[in-house]
Parts: C-alpha cells; structure tokens; sequence
C-alpha cells in the first residue's frame, strides 16, 4: 500500500468519523431542547434586543463580571 | 447596571473601515469595469503602456475586492455587530480601543501600498496570493491584532451566549489566517538561487501538483472564509434587526454553521478536475461540493423564512429588498458552484467563462449586496442621521439587479458556448473551430458584461454618494432606532 492509497482511506475514514460526529451534534440539539435542558431558539433574540443596557440572554457568572467591573 | 447608564457603544473603528469598504468597492470595481472591456475591446490595453495592461490590472482587481473591499466591510461590521451581540462597548477598553486604531491604520497604509505593488508589476504571481512577502507579513500582523481585539472583546462580554454571528466570524478569522500562513510559504529568490535573484521577489516553496493542490486549496477556502462565512454572519444580525424578527431557526444556523465548516475544507480540489491530482482527490472534491448544497441552502433557507409573515416589508423597505435579494443570489451560487463541480459539467465548463460568471452572480449578488445593506442600516446608528434617499436606494437596487443578471446571463452563453466549440470535431475526429473562431462569436458577449460592469459600478457610486449625504445633511435623529432603518 503506497502513500497516495493510505491519504484515500484515510480521508474515507475521517469523513465517516465526521460524519457520524455531525448527525450526533444534530441529535445532541434536539434531544436536550426536547428534554428541557435548554432552548436553543431564545439565542435569536440576542440580535433583536441588542442595546448596551439589556439584560443579557444569559449572564456571565458574575466573578468574571466583577473583573470587568473592576477594570473599567 | 446602574454604572452603565451613559454608556454607548463606540462606532469610531465601524465607521473608519466603512469609509474604506466603500473607497476600496470604489477602486476595484472601476479597475473590474476597464478589464471587463478590455476583454471586449482590446485596445483598451494601451491606454498607460504597460501599467494598464489586462494582466497588470486583473490581480489589482481581484486583490482590491478581496482585500480591501470586502475584508473592510467584514472589519466595520464586525466593530458593530461584535459589540451589539456581545453587549459590551469597545470604550470599555482603552487596551482594546488602541488595537483596533492599530490595525485600521496598518490596514490601510498595507493595502493601499499593495495595491500600488501591483501596479508596479511586483508580484508573486500566484493567482489571489500575488502580494510579494512584505505585504504577506503586514497582512499576518493585521489578522493578529484583528484576533486580539475579537478575542478581547469576547473576553469582557456581558452576554454569556456567542450569537451565530461571533460564530462565522470566528471562523473568518480562524480560517484565512490558517489558509493564508499556508499558501503563502515562500522563498525570496536571492535565497534560492545562491545570490542571483532578489531579495523582494519569491516563489512558492511547494512545486508542481502539490502547488496547484494548495493554491487551489486556498483559493476555493478564500471564497468560503471571506466570501461566505462572514457575510452570513451580516446576514444573521442585519436580517432579524432589519426586519425585527428572530432568525426562524437557530437550531439550523447551528447545524448550518458546522456543516459548512466540515464540508467546505475539502471541495477545493473540484478546481483541479481532469488535472493532474489523484483521481480519488478529484472526485471527493466533486463529491463533498455536492453535499456543499446542504449547509449553504440551510442558512440560505433559514434567512428567507426569517421573512415569514413579514413579506410585506420587501415591498416597502428597500434594504429587506437588498438582504433577501442577497441570499437569493447565495441559493442561486451555492447551486451553481456544485453543478460545475460535477466532472462531466466541468468538462465543458472548466477554463471558460461560466467560471467568472458563477463568481460574480455569488460577488456582485451576494456579497456586495450584502455589505451594502450593512451600511445601509449601520449608517444612520453611527451617524445618527437618517438615510438620505429612499428612492435613491430604489433606483440603485434595479439598476445593480439588472446588471448582475445580465453579467451572469451573458457569461453562462459565453462559457458553454465556449465549451462546446473547444470540443467540437468533426466526423474525422478533427477539432472543428481554432480558438480565435471562439474569440469573434463571444464578442457580444463579452461587450454585455463590460455594460453590465458600467451599470453596476454607478449603482455602488450611488450608494456611496447616498451614504456622503446622510453623513453630511441627513435628518438628525433624536434616538437610534430600534428595527426598521429611517430614511427620507
């Protein structure tokens, strides 16, 4: 088996194992938004209310707030 | 959050690199226009000796819009959007501020000083890689403060949540800075040649078919990593904001988002069809530009259905018109692309000018349109003044449509016409038409790209003497608007 041969199955397995990682992200979304353990939708409204004093979709926790605080 | 009460967002770095977006669209544009009719018009070749020659000229094309136009539009958005979805003011940060004026300013004196390179003929000639290594290093220096001032912004976050925008913008940096490291390895010839060539002039350290295989590796990723990635990333912001309504999937942007990321890295090599890379080479990049369809459309589809319910803004907001036109035409060159990646499509295809036609529907239709209802809707936030001219955008809006479908259109009859008369042969197997036969039946052709290139090039100088307005005598506006962009 030369070089060029070893590059080919190498390529066709790293595509299945991407493959098989993509549809398992897919399933991973779905499952735990259909569990509740999160929703993934509330994320769009990042864009909608946007101003600099709206209250964040979700908080960073707040020691690394502190941080910023501090520095300002 | 009391402490944040007067605190605003700072526009100036968004408004320094729209300025250049729109000088640098200006530049290389006009440079697109004149090489268009030289094409139908030879003479026009002659008009400055050997500075304004076809082949001198096309790299200042092709660089200009690459990077100058559209890696500004990419910084002034970035500026705006990154600190909108991250809810944190750049003014917050001195450290961060300071980098950012940096980089604008590197940018510019970089660019325009490659620009002139190339106008001097001091070139790698390497195709979308022809600035010569000083001008690779000063780019390297710009992408590195561009990833400090991302990555310090994202740092001080009050947003805990990366909207999908961070995401492709993210991997516009990621990406091009690894493609760009890569295919730009090379070696000044005073150094190869043990002292007889020049320390400015180098040449790539790969050779051959591995040369084509990175060249093409970067040329078709640069499409994907400045030419997509992060003007979908416009499209998710600007959309919904526009339009005041959520993406209609986020769940997909993500799907979407690394689809594209897993699928777009290996279709580079459908440049190389009936080449001379390993067969197996040639048909995964057949093969995965085929897939391409399936996380392009995905994004492209979750914009247009952003619109659900909502369709009557494009009848009466000029920029939604703009926005949705745009991923019409992604839809519209994310089909196209896979269709000529096909091996026997490409065999017709391959060489001729279908290739620059499916460029410029994705460039002229996506990309441009994109970036300007960007500004569009960015103008009266930093200016806090209203658009200057509803109607004018109108106006702009038929006038660019009609000149991207007819540079299309004429390149799509150009390039198979082209195809077929290279393959034509007649009943003794003997080639039928020598290649200046071809030459005389595209002349029309040739001739309607170069008007559509004119048309095109006043609606960008329209939409630029519209923004000067607004910046100058638009309405004042007493608070920024929340959706829909003001405009007289």
């Amino acid at each position: 088996m030369d070089i060029r041969e070893l590059q080919g199955y190498a390529s066709f397995f790293m595509t299945i194992f991407l493959v098989i990682m993509l549809y398992g992200y897919i399933i991973h979304l779905y499952r735990s938004e259909k569990k509740g353990e999160r929703d993934y939708e509330k994320y769009g409204n990042i864009a909608l209310d946007d101003e600099v004093t709206s209250t964040p979709v979700e908080d960073k926790p707040a020691s690394q707030r502190d941080y910023k605080e501090e520095n300002k | 959050m009391q402490s944040n009460a007067a605190l605003e967002y700072d526009y100036s770095l968004a408004k320094k690199f729209t300025f250049l977006t729109i000088l640098f669209g200006i530049l290389g544009m006009l440079v697109g226009t004149l090489i268009a009719a030289q094409m139908a018009f030879p003479e026009l070749n002659y008009l400055l000796g050997e500075y304004g020659t076809f082949s001198r000229l096309r790299p200042i094309h092709t660089n200009t819009v690459v990077f100058g136009f559209t890696v500004s539009g990419v910084f002034a958005t970035w500026f705006y959007v990154g600190q909108r979805v991250l809810k944190v003011s750049m003014a917050e940060s001195k450290f961060l501020m300071f980098i950012g004026n940096l980089q604008f300013w590197l940018y510019f004196v970089g660019a325009l000083l490659a620009t002139i390179s190339l106008f001097f003929g001091f070139s790698t000639a390497k195709e979308y890689a022809e600035y010569e290594w000083p001008f690779d290093v000063v780019v390297v220096l710009v992408w590195v403060l561009w990833g400090v001032s991302m990555m310090g912004l994202i740092g001080i976050r009050r947003e805990k949540a990366l909207y999908i925008s961070v995401w492709y913008y993210l991997a516009c940096f990621l990406g091009i800075a690894m493609l760009y490291l890569f295919n730009n390895m090379s070696i000044p010839t005073y150094f190869a040649t043990e002292g007889l060539g020049s320390v400015w002039h180098s040449v790539s350290m790969y050779s051959g078919t591995n040369d084509a295989l990175v060249q093409w590796w970067y040329g078709h990723n640069a499409v994907a990593f400045a030419f997509t990635v992060p003007i979908i990333a416009m499209s998710y912001y600007f959309l919904p904001k526009e339009s005041g309504q959520a993406i209609y999937s986020y769940k997909l942007s993500l799907l979407s988002f690394w689809g594209l990321m897993f699928v777009y890295l290996w279709a580079g090599s459908h440049h190389l069809l009936w080449s001379t890379v390993p067969d197996w080479m040639q048909t995964m990049g057949s093969a995965f530009s085929i897939v391409l369809i399936l996380p392009s459309w995905g994004s492209a589809i979750n914009m247009l259905l952003t619109m659900k319910g909502e369709w009557n803004q494009l009848t009466d907001n000029p920029l939604i018109k703009f926005m949705v036109l745009a991923s019409t035409f992604y839809m519209l060159s994310t089909i196209e692309g896979p269709i000529q990646a096909i091996k026997s499509v490409n065999a017709i295809a391959h060489f001729t000018d279908w290739i620059p036609g499916h460029v410029h529907d994705g460039v002229l239709g996506w990309v441009v349109f994109m970036i300007m209802a960007a500004i569009f809707h960015m103008a009266p936030r930093m200016f806090k003044r209203e658009l200057y001219s509803k109607k004018m955008m109108e106006q702009q809006f038929w006038l660019q449509t009609t000149a991207v479908v007819l540079y299309f259109t004429s390149m799509w009859i150009a390039g198979i016409t082209q195809g077929m008369m290279w393959r034509a042969v007649d009943e003794y197997g003997n080639l039928m038409f020598s290649f200046i036969d071809t030459v005389t039946v595209l002349h029309p052709y040739y001739t309607i790209r170069a008007v559509a290139g004119v048309l095109y090039v006043t609606g960008f100088v329209m939409f630029a003497y519209n923004i000067y307005k607004t910046m100058t005598v638009g309405k004042v506006l007493s608070q920024e608007p929340q959706f829909r962009t003001p405009m007289a």
